[in-house]
């Protein structure tokens, strides 16, 4: 099975060899689909990891037992329409380009196949127009 | 060839009145001669949809019976607190407002959901709100507590009164430190990671009439979707900062205290706001006609964001430390291009004001003028000028 997850690293993390445990200890696979370094200088890195579903399943608990907050990419961003004014303080912090404003009505305009899950741009949003959904 | 305000409104009533927004004329200047241009055009509409906290409502909220006298107890709204320091049932909501158990900044960023910003956006929207009174109760105000639950329409007046809103001009916000900042100009990364900016440019009331030869106390404006008027200068009003050879503003300079009546509003152009670690706000939507009485005015009306420059400022360090030093300017059509160039550094932008909602907004008061269903006023006198020596100071003490 494959099963997508957004791990974010806690900068205490970042020299572990978290990596090599997936393949040596728990016989899994993994492809990076992205991999960034956010503004509050904490790693993330976006993985497919392909496997035994137990195995999948129990890697995942060990990195979250190691500090490591894992999400599942079943949990998506979304846009709520209606709550965006369109003013556009989102889009320069969006590390994916995964908002953008489209230049001739001007609307701030939302690509969730672009988007790697990272949440700053809930922060950013003044009036709430993006959540997490799962 | 000047024309008055009663022959504009003459139009105005005849169906004949030539109306533009701030936008078009910046167009239709750069094509036409001006002296046709400002023979022709009656009025350029302006509009503006940013976040102000200086904005907030006053309420009569109705006598309860038994009376209760809530001036020097305590007013909730939702659970967040109004100001009690008025008679008995008056009361003023801020938008900055925020409720008593908010971990506010303790754990930073804070998320700062839900304050009197969005206290006033549900009532505009005509949501059911709940009422806390505590009181000390007098001999004839006998009651200690009140708590039911209104809406927009149960209160006798909700008279929105902004004391200082449309900013001519404000800076361009950047962090020059290493770590992430939460500001009232959004998140700012480190190390120039973006630039912030805060106004409509070229749409933006008071660029188009940067003198307030216009603008002025009575004068009639769109305010959160309703009618309201310019109640007075506003606070923090600074005329005498630098200005381009056009005579605009290079920095944040006049303001406008303004005030209308919230039954009127839509919640639509009234929104409350969530700025992480910093408070909440209110977003308002403002939109000034601009008579075109002459040529003079119908130049300023015409000015391009090219021609409107703006002060960046680092907010790690220069802004909270008062240091009065700029990294530079830039103009309104870089910052709307989406990245510009700051100490060599190219600088991806965006912006806390909406330029949509405020094309919106000027669209809007235009139809409203061409239909015939808002007439100008004329202003009953007009704000200190550069040449007046009026300005901001800063705090006496405080340093």
């Amino acid at each position: 099975m494959e099963k997508k997850y957004v791990l974010h690293f806690p900068r205490t993390l970042v020299d572990k060899p978290i990596m090599s445990d997936l393949v040596k200890k728990y016989n899994l696979d993994f492809n990076i689909l992205k991999a960034y370094v956010t503004p509050e200088e904490e790693g993330t890195l976006v993985l497919a990891l392909q496997g035994e579903g137990e195995n999948v399943d129990a890697a995942v608990k060990n990195l979250r037992g190691m500090g490591v907050r894992v999400q599942s990419l079943s949990s998506d961003i979304r846009m709520i329409r209606e709550l965006c004014t369109d003013c556009t303080a989102c889009i320069p912090l969006c590390p994916v380009g995964a908002l953008y404003q489209d230049k001739k009505d001007l609307s701030v305009i939302f690509d969730p196949d672009k988007c790697i899950t990272c949440g700053i741009c809930i922060r950013a949003c003044p009036t709430k127009a993006m959540e997490l959904t799962i | 060839m000047e024309k008055t305000i009663a022959e504009i409104n003459k139009k105005i009533k005849e169906g004949k009145a030539v109306v533009v927004t701030a936008e078009e004329i910046v167009d239709l200047a750069k094509k036409q001669d001006i002296k046709k241009l400002a023979r022709e055009i009656d009025i350029v509409t302006t509009g503006t949809f940013g976040p102000m906290c200086s904005s907030g409502v006053f309420l009569n909220l109705g006598h309860s019976n038994p009376r209760i006298k809530a001036g020097g107890g305590k007013i909730y709204l939702n659970g967040v607190p109004a100001y009690a320091g008025l008679a008995a049932v008056d009361t003023y909501i801020g938008a900055a407002a925020t409720p008593e158990n908010d971990p506010r900044n303790s754990e930073h960023p804070g998320s700062f959901k839900y304050g009197g910003g969005h206290v006033i956006e549900d009532l505009a929207a005509g949501k059911e709100v709940t009422l806390e009174i505590n009181a000390y109760g007098t001999d004839c105000y006998p009651r200690r507590g009140v708590s039911t639950r209104i809406r927009l329409k149960d209160v006798n007046e909700a008279i929105l009164f902004n004391p200082r809103n449309c900013y001519q001009n404000y800076n361009v916000a950047v962090n020059l430190s290493k770590k992430t900042i939460y500001t009232y100009m959004g998140i700012l990364r480190p190390e120039m990671g973006n630039a912030n900016y805060c106004s409509a440019g070229q749409l933006s009331p008071l660029l188009k009439d940067p003198y307030l030869k216009t603008i002025g106390f009575g004068t009639r404006i769109f305010l959160g979707g309703g009618t309201g008027y310019v109640a007075w200068w506003g606070t923090q009003y600074n005329p005498g900062v630098k200005r381009t050879e056009d005579g605009v503003p290079t920095a944040g300079s006049a303001t406008l205290a303004l005030i209308g009546d919230l039954k009127q509003m839509n919640s639509r152009y009234i929104k409350g706001a969530s700025l992480t670690g910093y408070g909440t706000s209110l977003i308002v939507g403002i939109g000034i006609p601009i008579p075109v009485l002459n040529e003079e005015i119908l130049r300023w009306t015409a000015i391009p964001d090219e021609k409107i420059y703006a002060p960046v400022v680092d907010y790690s360090n220069d802004y909270p430390n008062c240091t009065g030093k700029i990294l530079g300017e830039l103009n309104y059509a870089q910052l709307k291009s989406g990245r510009v160039e700051i100490l060599k550094k190219e600088v991806p932008t965006g912006s806390l004001s909406s330029y949509r909602t405020a094309r919106e907004i000027a669209d809007t008061l235009k139809k409203w003028i061409t239909e015939g269903s808002f007439l100008l006023t004329e202003s009953i006198f007009s704000f200190p000028g550069p040449e007046s020596g009026y300005r901001f100071k800063p705090m006496k003490g405080g340093r």
